[in-house]
């Protein structure tokens, strides 16, 4: 949605920014400015944002900035951490009684949620893991609503009971465990009602429910989409009726997912599963580093940061002897080459210019190198570079016509393509030489990135 | 179920010693007190968004000077109601531009003009209702779980009570137990009904109600559609058939689309405007469950980025639950103290 947009911001902040080595408080002031935006963006609450911006302004202040990264991308690498740590590190389970015991679940939310359709989602997973599931119909209230969860337990292949909509929720559970006991089921799922957290004669339905029946783990669905008020809800469920875990329901849709964030900072519960379609089997396991990564939405930076990491083994005595020479000017095609062999590593050279923050700087435009270079004529580059000697890449001044015409012969390419490379390539050494403050905004100064003329 | 619940509300808490005698005439009673129940829930619900709001604004109106935490605080309450960034900057610049137009200098000064911009932004687009003069057809679409057919229900009374003949369709054929959910609601308010059945292609079932509608002389047809999230393109496409057909085959009915949307939900309300916009051209929205801790925000981030009116609020789960909108109301439902002393947020 606001996606372009907020590369394109992210872009001419970094581009300012100028902490060298280390981060200072003012750059990481100004990338965490941005960082806010995009988190209310995707419906973070507010006091959630808040809070969870001055961590990691104390966390990142003074930090070294990695090899590859740039000051802003720095920020945004301690961001992503921070909030993988507030998600939870790994993916949760649901726990089960030990032996024959019963584990009961109890759904709860707002209306609308999803906890009908959860609930079956639930049961088939877990008949898939041989379980006997008992689907129990408790929402008394709305027209159809234990009609529906009867269709949906037929269509799961699990079995289903209810007493129709004029008894007690908590009649109804009570009856259910009596039911399952005869039968032999060691699952039971209670669905009930959505309702208003602020509610208290609906709360203590729920309240009840837990008093006539020993609920194991209460999972609160909450809606993807759902903005500020997710605190307040997941906040008040918990207090009151006292939740396990959230389902988030509905994360097929675009939403970013705030949410997820919001409940996680106020109730510390895990998310066990997320909503990802309307079939029945569209339940899967809740991964907190791809939610970290959609609720902040800058996966890009995200992927350049990774490869950025991948990347450090890569000799780092290589690199500055390569900086040395492109400064010196004595930059050749074998230094062209490897360097184009680092940018593929990292996703190919117009993926990464599009990335790269400061490419509007001296003059350039990232528009403008893109349009030039496209991947297809990289790998032709590469070609012609290849079809060179030894001597010939070493020392371009060698490159005579005839010398040319073997090349292009060699690399399959026009005799005319050669020519304008090799131009290209002497123009753009001369303006590296003119622009080494460009090295600094891509990579800091232990930069390793460099653009390969 | 429903009326059990009201039932019970007007046993524990309304009926007076004058009025148990009353208790005889069941219908009517039911109804005199349904109304006194609804706009009681309708005060109880606006005055929860109330609380919230001015919870946080009621520290702001003191008689200090301004300065750029002032306009801060009142940009955080903003967001914390969902109005989104965009919305509440927009806001936010149109009260620095009047508080220097009107050589306003103190904070206090600023609550009514705060109101008035507020107002205005959410009056861009005002609401207007030509179903109520025109024979028509109404299409309620939405997100999975906004609350479209409860909303079906609720607008179908209020058009019968206008002395409309309604008719309800459910073209819900997917989700399970849908159209016995409608049937329920058909019921409750008295007016016809169409089904389907489970499976059927909804737009042939738009397509068999239009032909009924013309055939029963229906003033008003109310569509329920099945709950669809707004990137699924095959679902948006289906969407766009049904609004197709309804034009094609019924070409004398003017063509209402309402955007039903859940007043809790944040940003991606905007999403959700702009694609439903495109597949079947909404005319109106609906904020629902107002009733909530939700403050609806969403409804001056959908003024300030689409030009579609807000039309009604939902506040509750019975049958007259549903509200026109009304700018200035909703505003200052925000704004003026509550009477109730309960915090929502504690
Ligand atoms: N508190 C409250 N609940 C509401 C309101 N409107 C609808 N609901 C409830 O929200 C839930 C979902 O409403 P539905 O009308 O079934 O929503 P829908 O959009 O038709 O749902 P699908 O057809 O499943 O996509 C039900 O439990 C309704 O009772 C409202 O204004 N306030
Ligand atoms: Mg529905």
């Amino acid at each position: 949605m606001a996606f372009e947009s907020l590369t394109e911001k992210l872009q001419n902040v970094f581009k300012s920014l100028k902490s060298k080595g280390r981060l200072t408080e003012a750059d990481v002031k100004t990338a965490l400015k941005e960082v806010k935006l995009a988190l209310l963006e995707a419906d973070v609450n507010f006091k959630v944002v808040k809070q969870f911006i001055r961590s990691v302004e104390e966390r990142a202040v003074g930090q070294d900035v990695m090899n590859g990264l740039n000051p802003g991308q720095m920020v945004i690498k301690i961001v992503n951490e921070e909030m993988i740590n507030l998600m939870g590190s790994e993916t949760c389970e649901l726990e089960f009684q030990p032996g024959k015991a019963i584990t009961v679940i109890m759904m709860c939310g707002l209306q609308g949620a999803g906890k009908t359709t959860t609930a079956a989602k639930i049961a088939g997973k877990l008949k898939l893991k041989g379980k006997k599931c008992l689907l129990v119909g408790c929402d008394i209230y709305r027209p159809a609503a234990i009609k529906q969860l009867e269709i949906n337990a037929s269509k799961q292949e699990v079995d289903m009971f209810s007493m129709g909509d004029s008894h007690k929720a908590s009649d109804i559970a009570a009856a259910a465990m009596a039911h399952a006991e005869k039968n032999g089921h060691n699952i039971v799922i209670i669905d009930t009602a959505g309702r208003l957290q602020i509610d208290d004669d609906m709360m203590k339905e729920l309240t009840d429910i837990k008093e006539r029946v020993n609920v194991h783990q209460t999972l609160l669905v909450v809606d993807a989409m759902t903005g500020q008020e997710a605190v307040n809800v997941a906040d008040t469920f918990n207090k009151k009726v006292g939740i396990d875990g959230v389902i988030l329901s509905k994360m097929d849709g675009d939403a970013r997912g705030g949410a997820a964030l919001s409940i996680k900072a106020v109730t510390d519960k895990p998310i066990i599963y997320v909503g990802m379609g309307e079939k029945l089997s569209d339940l899967e396991q809740f991964h907190p580093d791809r939610m970290a990564n959609r609720i902040l939405g800058m996966g890009d930076v995200l992927t350049l940061i990774e490869k950025a990491q991948e990347n450090l083994d890569i000799d780092e005595d290589r690199d500055k002897e390569t900086l040395r020479k492109l400064k010196k000017g004595k930059f050749d095609f074998e230094d062209y080459l490897e360097s184009m062999n680092q940018m593929k590593k990292m996703g190919g050279l117009s993926s990464i210019l599009g990335m790269m923050p400061g490419m509007g700087m001296g003059g350039l435009k990232a528009g403008d190198i893109e349009s030039q270079i496209d991947d297809k004529k990289l790998s032709r580059v590469e070609a012609i570079i290849l079809s060179m000697t030894k001597e010939e890449r070493h020392d371009p001044s060698l490159l005579n016509p005839s010398r040319k015409h073997r090349i292009a012969k060699g690399a399959g390419v026009d005799i005319a393509e050669v020519n304008r490379f090799i131009k290209q390539f002497e123009q753009s050494k001369k303006m590296m030489k003119q622009l080494p403050g460009m090295m600094g905004g891509f990579g800091g100064k232990k930069g390793r990135f460099k653009l390969p003329f | 179920m429903e009326e059990n619940l009201i039932n019970e509300e007007i046993n524990e808490e309304e009926i007076t010693e004058e009025e148990v005698k009353e208790e005889e005439i069941k219908e009517e009673d039911i109804k005199e007190e349904k109304k006194g129940g609804f706009f009681r829930r309708l005060v109880k619900g606006l005055t929860k968004t109330r609380d919230s709001i001015v919870g946080g604004f009621e520290d702001l109106f003191t008689a200090s000077e301004i300065d750029e935490d002032f306009y801060d605080e009142i940009e955080e309450i903003l967001i914390m109601s969902d109005a989104g960034m965009e919305a509440s900057e927009e806001i936010i610049e149109e009260l620095k531009e009047r508080v220097k137009q009107r050589h306003v200098k103190k904070t206090d000064e600023c609550r009514e003009l705060l109101k008035e911009v507020m107002t205005e932004s959410l009056m861009k687009n005002p609401p207007d209702y030509p179903y109520e003069e025109k024979r028509s057809v109404i299409l309620v679409v939405g997100v999975n779980g906004a609350g479209k057919t409860t909303t079906v229900g609720k607008l179908a009374l209020k058009l019968k009570d206008q002395g409309k003949k309604t008719m309800i369709v459910a073209a819900d054929t997917f989700r399970a137990a849908a159209v016995e959910q409608l049937n329920v609601w058909a019921d409750r308010a008295g007016v016809d009904f169409i089904k389907c059945n489970e499976g059927q292609d909804p737009a042939s079932v738009v397509y068999d109600a239009m032909q009924a509608a013309k055939a029963r002389n229906t003033d008003a047809v109310i569509c329920d559609t099945a709950g669809r999230l707004h990137n699924k393109k095959n679902l948006m496409n289906e969407l766009e058939k049904i609004t197709r057909i309804i034009n094609r085959e019924h070409p004398d009915a003017y063509v209402e689309t309402l955007l039903v949307l859940d007043g809790a939900t944040g940003q991606n309300a905007i999403s959700q405007a702009r694609e439903f916009l495109n597949a079947s051209k909404v005319t109106g929205v609906v904020i629902t469950k107002l009733d909530g801790t939700a403050k609806g925000g969403i409804a001056f981030a959908i003024q300030n980025s689409l030009s579609i009116p807000v039309k009604y609020i939902g506040v509750g789960e019975a049958i007259d639950d549903l509200q026109k909108f009304d700018a200035k109301d909703f505003v200052d439902a925000l704004f003026d103290k509550s009477t109730e002393e309960e915090d929502v947020n504690a």
